[in-house]
C-alpha cells in the first residue's frame, strides 16, 4: 500500500502561498521582489528534481531556463515589434504569435525535450565528469543564444515581451512545480532514483537502471526549468547573460543552503536566500531596520550570499533543513527543531 | 582556414598558461580530491596586485613580488578557512563550495575595484613583438613557453626527488594509507595548496601581459576552459591533467586566431562539444592510459 505524506507537499505549498500573500501587502515596486522570488522557487524546485533525487550535480539546468525564456519570449513579442529587437529572426518565427498560457506550455515542452535529448548521452556520466559535461551544456547554450540571431534577440534584451508574470502567475507556476516535483519524488521513478543515490550497487542489484532513472528525472526537471524560464521572460526583459553563470550560482546556492535532498529544503532555501538577497539589494539603496539606518555599498548582497553559502556548506553540508521533508507528526519534526537550534 | 606561425605562437602561449593552471588545479585535486573552481579568482587577485603595483609606480619586480605575496596569502587563507573544514566531504559538495568562494571573491573585487577594472602596465614591454625571419612573435609567447617548461621541470624534480614530493605522490594515490605510513596530512596539503598558489601567481603575471586590462571576471572564462581540459585529460594523474590543459589551450589559441570571425565566435561551442564527446568516449580522461579502476 502506498502512503502519501501530504504534509510533505502541503508544507512547501503553504510556504509559497504565504510568500505570495505577503507580496500582496507591499507596494507595487517591492512586489517585484516577491514575484522574482517565486520564479526562483520554480527554478530551484526544478534543480531539486534532478540534483536532489539523483545526487548528481548539474550546472546545466539554467540552459533549459534560457531555452524556455527564449521560446516564450520569441513567440509573445508582438509581430509588429519583432523587426525592431530581432531583425535577423528566421522567417517561420517572424509572424508566429501565441498567447501567454500557450507560450508557457511551449516553454516547458522545449525545456523538457531539450533536457531529454541532452540527457540521452550525458546521463551515462556521473561524478565530476557529469558536472563538467553539464557545465559544457551551459556554455554551449549561452554561446549559441548569444550569437544565433535567427532564433532570438542575440545580445539584446527581450524587451516588449508582455509582462504577464505578476504575483498570481508566479505563484501558480511555483505551486505547479512543487506539486509535480512531489508527485515525481513519490512515484516509483523517484523512489528508484533515490535508491541509486543512496547505494548505486545495491540499486542495480535489485534491477534499477541508473541511466533510465536519471534520464527520467533530467527530463522532468527540464520541463520545470523551461516553465520557469517562460515565467522569467514574462517578468522582466531577460538578456542572455541574465540566464548564465550568476543565475546558476544563485539557484545552486539556494538549493544547497536549503538542503538539496528534500523538496522542503529547495523551497526553504529559495525563499530564505531570496529574502536575504532582496533585503540586501534594498539596503544597498538605503533602508532602516528597527530604527537603524542602513546604507550598504552596491555589490554587498553578492558578498553576503557568497559567505552564507560557503558557511552553510562548511558548517552544515546537508543544508538548513538537513535535507529532510517536512513532517508535522512524529519524531522527525522534533529532530529538525533540535538540530536547527544546535 | 589558414594557420600561420603567428596562430601557432598564440596557441603555444595559451597552451602553456593553461598547462600551468591545469597543474595547479591537479595538484590540489591529487591530495584533497577537491576541484578548485576558485582557482581563477586567485589569478584575478594576483592580476589586481600587479595592476595596483603599476598604478603606484612600483618597479616590475616589486609588482611581481606583491602578486606572489597576495596569491600565496589568499591560497593559505582558502586552505585554512574553506578546504580544511570541507576535507572528506563528497566532491560535489566541495565543488559547490569552491563555486561559492569564487563568486564571493569576484564580488569582493567588484565592490573594491568596480566593473571597469584596472590596467597593469609595468610588464607591457613583454607584450611587444620580436621579428624572427619575417614572423612577428610576441615576446610573452616565448617567455610563457620557457617559464612553463621550467616550472613543470622543477615540479617534476620536486615530486620525484624530494621527500615532500614523495609524500604528495603517496597522498594522492591513497590518502589514508599514506597517513598510516607517517605522511603528515596537514603539511602535505598545505604544501600542495601553496605550490598551486605559486603557479596561480605565475599565471597571473603572464595573463596580465597578454590582457593588461584586469576586471573582476579576469581568468574566470580561462578557469572554466581549463577545468574542462583537466577533466578531459584525466584528473587523477598530473601529466594527463597537464596535457589536457595544454591541448585545450593550444586548440583555443590556434582556432581563435585562424578561424574567420563569423566562425570564431562559436569557438566555445566547438570546444565544449569536443569536451562532451571526449567525456562520453573516455570518461576517465583522454590521456589516462592506466588500467586501475576505482572499485565500489
Amino acid at each position: 500500500m502506498r502512503r502519501y505524506h501530504l504534509d510533505e507537499v502541503l508544507g512547501p505549498v503553504a510556504l509559497v502561498v504565504v510568500a505570495a500573500l505577503l507580496g500582496t501587502l507591499v507596494s507595487i515596486s517591492t512586489q517585484t521582489y516577491f514575484t522574482d522570488t517565486l520564479v526562483k522557487v520554480s527554478i530551484v524546485v526544478a534543480l531539486y528534481v534532478f540534483i536532489g533525487n539523483s545526487g548528481v550535480l548539474s550546472f546545466g539546468h539554467v540552459s533549459f531556463v534560457a531555452l524556455g525564456a527564449w521560446t516564450a519570449g520569441v513567440l509573445t513579442v508582438p509581430p509588429s515589434e519583432k523587426p525592431a529587437i530581432m531583425p535577423n529572426l528566421a522567417g517561420f518565427l517572424q509572424h508566429r504569435h501565441v498567447d501567454n498560457v500557450e507560450s508557457l506550455v511551449l516553454a516547458a515542452l522545449v525545456g523538457g525535450i531539450a533536457a531529454f535529448l541532452v540527457g540521452i548521452p550525458l546521463m551515462r556520466l556521473s561524478g565530476l565528469a557529469a558536472g563538467i559535461a553539464t557545465f559544457a551544456v551551459l556554455e554551449i547554450t549561452h554561446n549559441l543564444l548569444q550569437y544565433q540571431e535567427r532564433i532570438g534577440p542575440g545580445l539584446n534584451a527581450f524587451s516588449s515581451v508582455p509582462e504577464t508574470t505578476g504575483l498570481r502567475q508566479a505563484t501558480v507556476g511555483a505551486v505547479i512545480c512543487v506539486v509535480v516535483a512531489f508527485l515525481y519524488a513519490r512515484s516509483r521513478f523517484g523512489r528508484l532514483l533515490r535508491a541509486t543515490r543512496e547505494d548505486d550497487a545495491a540499486a542495480r542489484a535489485v534491477g534499477a537502471s541508473v541511466y533510465r532513472q536519471r534520464l527520467a528525472a533530467f527530463t522532468v526537471s527540464g520541463f520545470l526549468a523551461g516553465l520557469a524560464g517562460g515565467l522569467y521572460v514574462h517578468l522582466l526583459p531577460v538578456q542572455v547573460n541574465s540566464v548564465y553563470l550568476d543565475l546558476t550560482f544563485i539557484t545552486l546556492a539556494m538549493l544547497v543552503v536549503g538542503g538539496a535532498t528534500s523538496l522542503f529544503g529547495a523551497v526553504v532555501g529559495a525563499l530564505a536566500v531570496s529574502a536575504l538577497d532582496s533585503w540586501l539589494s534594498v539596503a544597498e539603496n538605503g533602508t532602516s531596520l528597527f530604527g537603524w539606518h542602513i546604507d550598504l555599498p552596491a555589490g554587498s548582497a553578492e558578498i553576503v550570499v557568497g559567505i552564507l553559502m560557503a558557511a552553510v556548506l562548511i558548517l552544515r553540508p546537508s543544508g538548513l533543513t538537513g535535507g529532510r521533508e517536512l513532517r508535522l507528526r512524529g519524531v522527525p519534526w522534533r529532530a529538525f527543531v533540535s538540530r536547527a537550534q544546535a | 582556414m589558414t594557420v600561420t606561425w603567428q596562430n601557432l605562437a598564440d596557441g603555444l602561449l595559451l597552451g602553456s598558461v593553461y598547462a600551468l593552471m591545469a597543474v595547479g588545479i591537479g595538484l590540489v585535486f591529487g591530495v584533497l580530491r577537491l576541484v578548485n573552481f576558485a582557482y581563477g579568482q586567485l589569478v584575478m587577485a594576483g592580476a589586481f596586485a600587479l595592476a595596483l603595483a603599476s598604478q603606484w609606480g612600483w618597479p616590475a619586480w616589486a609588482g611581481i613580488a606583491l602578486c606572489f605575496a597576495v596569491v600565496l596569502a589568499l591560497s593559505a587563507a582558502m586552505e585554512w578557512v574553506v578546504f580544511r573544514p570541507l576535507r572528506g566531504h563528497s566532491p560535489a559538495v566541495m565543488l559547490v563550495a569552491t563555486f561559492a568562494v569564487a563568486f564571493l571573491l569576484q564580488s569582493i573585487a567588484l565592490l573594491w575595484f568596480g566593473s571597469l577594472g584596472k590596467i597593469a602596465t609595468s610588464l607591457t614591454f613583454l607584450g611587444r613583438f620580436w621579428t624572427i625571419s619575417g614572423v612577428d612573435i610576441r615576446k610573452i609567447a616565448i617567455v610563457a613557453v620557457v617559464v612553463a617548461a621550467v616550472c613543470l621541470l622543477l615540479l617534476q624534480v620536486l615530486l620525484t626527488r624530494t621527500e615532500i614530493g614523495l609524500h604528495m605522490r603517496a597522498a594522492s594515490m591513497d590518502f589514508s594509507t599514506a597517513r598510516m605510513l607517517g605522511v603528515r596530512a596537514n603539511r602535505v596539503i598545505s604544501f600542495a595548496v601553496l605550490i598551486s598558489g605559486a603557479l596561480a601567481a605565475v599565471v597571473a603575471v603572464m595573463l596580465t601581459v597578454q590582457t593588461p586590462l584586469v576586471t573582476p571576471d579576469f581568468a574566470l572564462r580561462d578557469t572554466i576552459v581549463v577545468l574542462a581540459g583537466v577533466v578531459v585529460g584525466g584528473l587523477n594523474r598530473p601529466i594527463p591533467a597537464t596535457l589536457g590543459g595544454f591541448a585545450i589551450g593550444f586548440a583555443s589559441g590556434v582556432l581563435g586566431g585562424a578561424l574567420p570571425t563569423d566562425q570564431s565566435q562559436y569557438l566555445p561551442t566547438f570546444v565544449f562539444v569536443a569536451v562532451i564527446l571526449v567525456l562520453l568516449v573516455r570518461p576517465r580522461g583522454l590521456f589516462d592510459f592506466s588500467r586501475t579502476v576505482e572499485r565500489v
